[in-house]
This record gives structure tokens, sequence and C-alpha cells, in this order.
């Protein structure tokens, strides 16, 4: 920030601007935070790769990917990371590379370590899904209040719940001057609100955690609204996509892994089910083919598997 | 023993008082809710242990606070005469400790019922069963779970909201060609958000109000199989797998009420195993 002043500060003014940065509230200059380590990954476009990790107090929650778009006029942050301090080190990271003001925060869902990081950027107009603010009024409370224990007091003293504004209900163009981002929302599938935004001038695609690589995938939503979606989002016209975790990597081919640990999953449950299997035996079993393939395997197939039964069991 | 009588009695003096316990001794004893919570429940009747007799099935540590699958069964040596009457399931450190109570119908030969439930924090778990000797028999088990209670029910919140009272029942094969009189096994599952009224909307600061389904009952023909008294501590969709031995009736009816008053009835046959 103090860079932002001085590139502005004409020689006359300098001393008064000077003045009034200093002046400001060190939170509001974010003076302080060490800017995240962003790479350029296409022209204008910049992420943030997060730890294949859970959420912890030495991570800051820094595990999913984050991002951000430059356009002529003003900048778009897709996810603002697990906690506000990681929110205001990624505004730091910005403010490295552009003076130009943050329009839109765009979250991709509800889910904390996209989430939590938003007080670091309340002048920005937040975009979710239609079903977003749904889904934080029902979720918000209990997240502050479980995340409290897992990440501490102090990481989580300035978390904020802030709900979407511009809701998202078909697909919907925003514009940051001379460039145009599409933002997808999707039917319930990874969450019941996830969107997607592409950045039309590069072909990059942010999937949120409707893409997941390397980590196992998490399923929160619907296994058959998942399974369902791949078509769709396999034909959405990308160069490469920012998955919600893992690596960069080429579309379409980057959601093959996912598919395919979906689709034995859903296979692996309905058979229990017809066996009459319960829903605990079923949790120790069904989707390990795919145990070698991910990472945090352990950590969430078996919740998957309790979610994708309790979905299926109704068929 | 001595220990838990001193603390109740501690607690009643203050709570008379109308004074709050002095912090250090809450701290120091983190007491075990259990003594008080079964007098309160059983009005003083006395719990025999319950080990070899009744069992208690849960994981140890929770996938999915919210939905966590628990298994009550009642295995009588050969021989013995007596059969269960009652059944109730109790989560210690729940902010509605009953989870669900089962009575069990005459001739119903239920020894085993399975659901599912929220599970506030790490805590201890009692099974209590009464057998038709009218004695109450007790085991516990420990669970590593949180916020289940307040963790929001929907994932699919549009498709829970439009399948709300709709059941599902299914009748399980027994394993090998067994005679009519082995118990069989089947489930009921009814589509319900079962909201505890203990989720917050962050944004109005407002609690969801509770509505849960607290009563079901199941039938073969015009017998009971079980009815059931539920809390909030039960999951969204309650879901009952049980065992039973059959009647022959032609039917199975289950007929639920939920804490609105809205009522839900279903019949199917009974299909041949």
């Amino acid at each position: 920030m103090p860079n932002r002043c001085t590139r502005h500060g004409r020689a006359i003014a300098f001393v008064a601007v000077w003045l009034l940065c200093i002046a400001m509230p060190r939170s509001a200059v974010s003076s302080d935070a060490i800017p995240l380590p962003v790479r350029e990954i296409a022209v204008g476009v910049h992420v943030y790769q997060g730890a294949i990790a859970a959420m912890t107090t030495e991570n800051e929650g820094a595990i999913a990917n984050l991002g951000f778009i430059v356009g002529n006029d003003a900048v778009a942050v897709i996810d603002t990371g697990g906690s506000v301090r990681q929110g205001r080190r990624l505004l730091a990271a910005i403010r490295r590379i552009t003076d130009k003001p943050v329009r839109y925060v765009i979250n991709t869902h509800v889910h904390p370590d996209h989430i939590f990081g938003n007080a670091a950027f309340e002048e920005a107009t937040f975009v979710g899904h239609r079903n977003l603010p749904r889904a934080l009024a029902a979720r918000g409370q209990f997240y502050l209040d479980t995340f409290r224990r897992t990440l501490g007091d102090e990481l989580m003293t300035d978390v904020k719940i802030i709900a979407p504004t511009l809701l998202v209900d078909d697909e919907s163009r925003l514009d940051l001057g001379g460039r145009r981002l599409r933002v997808t929302p999707w039917p319930a599938a990874h969450t019941d609100n996830d969107v997607t935004v592409l950045d039309e001038a590069t072909g990059t695609l942010f999937g949120g955690d409707l893409v997941f690589l390397r980590h196992v995938p998490v399923l929160d939503g619907s296994i058959k609204g998942w399974l369902a979606v791949f078509d769709d989002l396999a034909r959405i016209p990308a160069q490469r996509v920012v998955p919600g975790h893992g690596p960069v990597t080429a579309w379409p081919v980057a959601i093959e892994d996912e598919r395919r640990y979906f689709t034995r999953l859903a296979r692996d449950v309905r058979e229990l089910i017809k066996r009459g299997e319960t829903i605990g035996a079923a949790a120790k079993s069904a989707g390990h083919s795919e145990r070698t393939r991910w990472e945090l395997f352990d950590e969430s197939n078996a919740r998957n598997v309790t979610a994708a039964y309790s979905e299926l069991e109704w068929e | 023993m001595i220990r838990n009588l001193a603390w109740v009695f501690a607690a009643s003096l203050a709570l008379h008082l109308g004074a709050a316990l002095p912090a250090a001794a809450a701290a120091s004893e983190p007491e075990d809710a259990w003594p008080a919570l079964a007098d309160d429940i059983f009005r003083g009747r006395p719990l025999a242990d319950g080990a070899g007799l009744v069992g208690l099935e849960m994981p140890v540590r929770a996938e999915d606070a919210a939905i966590v699958p628990v298994t009550m069964r009642v295995t009588l040596p050969p021989g013995d005469t007596r059969y269960l009457k009652k059944l109730t399931l109790i989560i210690d450190d729940n902010p509605a400790p009953v989870a669900a109570t089962f009575e069990i119908g005459p001739n119903a030969g239920i020894s085993t019922i399975s659901t599912r439930v929220r599970v506030d924090a790490y805590t201890n778990v009692h099974a209590v069963a009464e057998l038709s000797d009218d004695k109450l028999y007790v085991v516990k088990t420990y669970v590593k779970a949180s916020g289940g209670c307040s963790a929001p029910a929907a994932k699919n919140a549009d498709a829970a909201a439009a399948s709300i009272g709709q059941m599902k029942f299914r009748q399980f094969a027994a394993a090998n060609a067994a005679p009519a009189s082995a118990p069989r096994e089947a489930q009921i599952m009814i589509r319900h958000p079962n909201n505890s009224g203990l989720q917050r909307d962050q944004v109005t600061l407002l609690y969801t109000p509770p509505h849960f389904v607290d009563e079901l009952s199941v039938w073969q023909g015009d017998a009971l199989l079980f009815s059931m008294v539920g809390g909030i501590s039960v999951s969204e969709d309650p879901n009952f797998r049980f065992t039973f031995v059959s009647n022959g009736a032609a039917t199975f009816r289950v007929e639920a009420k939920d804490t609105n008053g809205q009522r839900f009835r279903q019949e199917w046959p009974a299909t041949e195993m």
C-alpha cells in the first residue's frame, strides 16, 4: 500500500499522502501482511496454490487455491482463503502487481477454506451462487464455532460471514474493463452452491471445488448431481483449469480422475445397498480401489461414502 | 460414588441458594453426567450391568457428526425366555440427551435396532434395555464427534424441502433359507430435515425453529412392531433398521408425526422372503 501511495504521489503532495498512509488503520493498508506467493499462469491471471492438507493454525487455513484476474479497470478475486490473515496476504499480493481496485470477489461456494478471508475485501462486491446466502445462513455460525476450535482464536477473531449481494442465477458476465469473466452456477454437486469462473481472454477456468486433483474430492452436495455435471463441465471452452485443490492442469482432462473416483464410489455404494449392507459397513469398504490414487483419502473417503449412501439409498 | 453424591449434593445446594458453583470446582471435576441423567430418566430404578446381554455399536470416531450410525442389540442366552420391551438411547453430552425411546410390540421379536444420530461433543453414549422381567440393563460406549446437533442438515436444501414426508420401506432377505420363525430384517426411512433448533442464521442471528419427527410407529398387520419417541438427536431423514419375527401379516404400515403436528402414513405389502 505505501507503494501505491508513492506511485500516485507527486512531489508536492508526497508528504501529505505519506502522512495519510501512516494515519490509516493498519488493517486497512495491510502493510504488515506478507504477500502470498502467487504465480501468473496466463496473462493477468494470478494463482496461489494451497497446500494439500486440512486447515490448521500452522497453515493459517491456506489449503484452497485462490486467484485474481486483472482487467483494464479493475481486479476480480476468486476465493479469499481460510482466514482473514490469508485474505490480507492475498490483497498484499494483488497490491504488488496492480493498484486497480478489487471490484468483485467471487466465492465459488460456502466452504470455510474459500470464504474465511472475505473480510479482507469488504469494499468489493461479493458474487456467488443464488443458493450461497441460504447456505451461509444455515452453516455460517456452525463454521465460526467449529473452526475456532481447529484454527484457534487468533486466526478466527476477524473472520466474518459475508454473503454475496450479486447473486448468479444463470450464466452471467462480469466486466473488468476489456476483460470479461463468465460466472456459471451449477446444480447441486460438490455443494448446492457451486459456481465456476471462466476468463474468456485466456481460456482459464476457475473450477472451485467442482474440480479436485490429487486431493481426494469431498462430497457435500449430491453424488448423482456431481456425476451429472461432468459432461457439461467438460464442454466449457477452457485451455486450463485452476482446481479448488491441486495443481493447475489442462482442460478438460483434469476432471477424469474425479469422474473415475465418483463413478466407482457410486457403483460400490449402490452394490452395498443392494446387498443390504449397513451405512457403517459401507464406510469401511466403498471406494477403496481408489485409495492409492489420492492424498487425504483416509480423511475424507468414509465421509463421502456416508453422504453417498444416505443419498443413494433413496433410489 | 461418594464423590458423585457429594457433587450432586453440592450442585443441588448451589441451585437452591441460587449461586453459581465456584469455577475451580467445575473445572477440576470433569463431572460425569450419567448418574444424574440415569436418575432423571429412569426415576431411580436400579440399572444392572448389561455387558454380554446388550450390545451398543458406534464408530469410535464419527465420519460425519450429523450422521453417526448406531446399533443396539439384545442377545439372550439359549433357553432364556425373556424378551425386549423397551430400548432407550442416551447421548450423555448432547443438548437433549435422550435421543430416542423404542417401545417394542408384545410379539414383535425385535432384538436389534439401528439408527443414525447427531453427536454434539466427545461423549459417552448409553443404551438401556428393559426386558420382560421389568429389569433395566445398561451398556455404554464412547464416541468422538462434535458439532452434530448444530450442524446444518441439508446438503441439498432444495431436494430436502421437496421431499419431506416421503417414506421408503425395505425388507431384507435372510442370509440362508431360514425358517419362517427366524428373525427377519427391515428398514424404514422417512424424509425429514429433523431440524434440531440449534442451527443459527449468522445474518439474522435467529435460530431455525426445531422441527423433527417425534413419534413413529411400525406395524405388521395390526400388531405393533415398535413405536419410537424421538428427539433432536436423530439425524436428518430418520432411518431405523430392525430385526423382527414375521407374524404372516400381508402388510407393513408406518405412522409418524412431527413437532408441527404434520402426520405421515404409508403401507407396503410384505414380500415373500
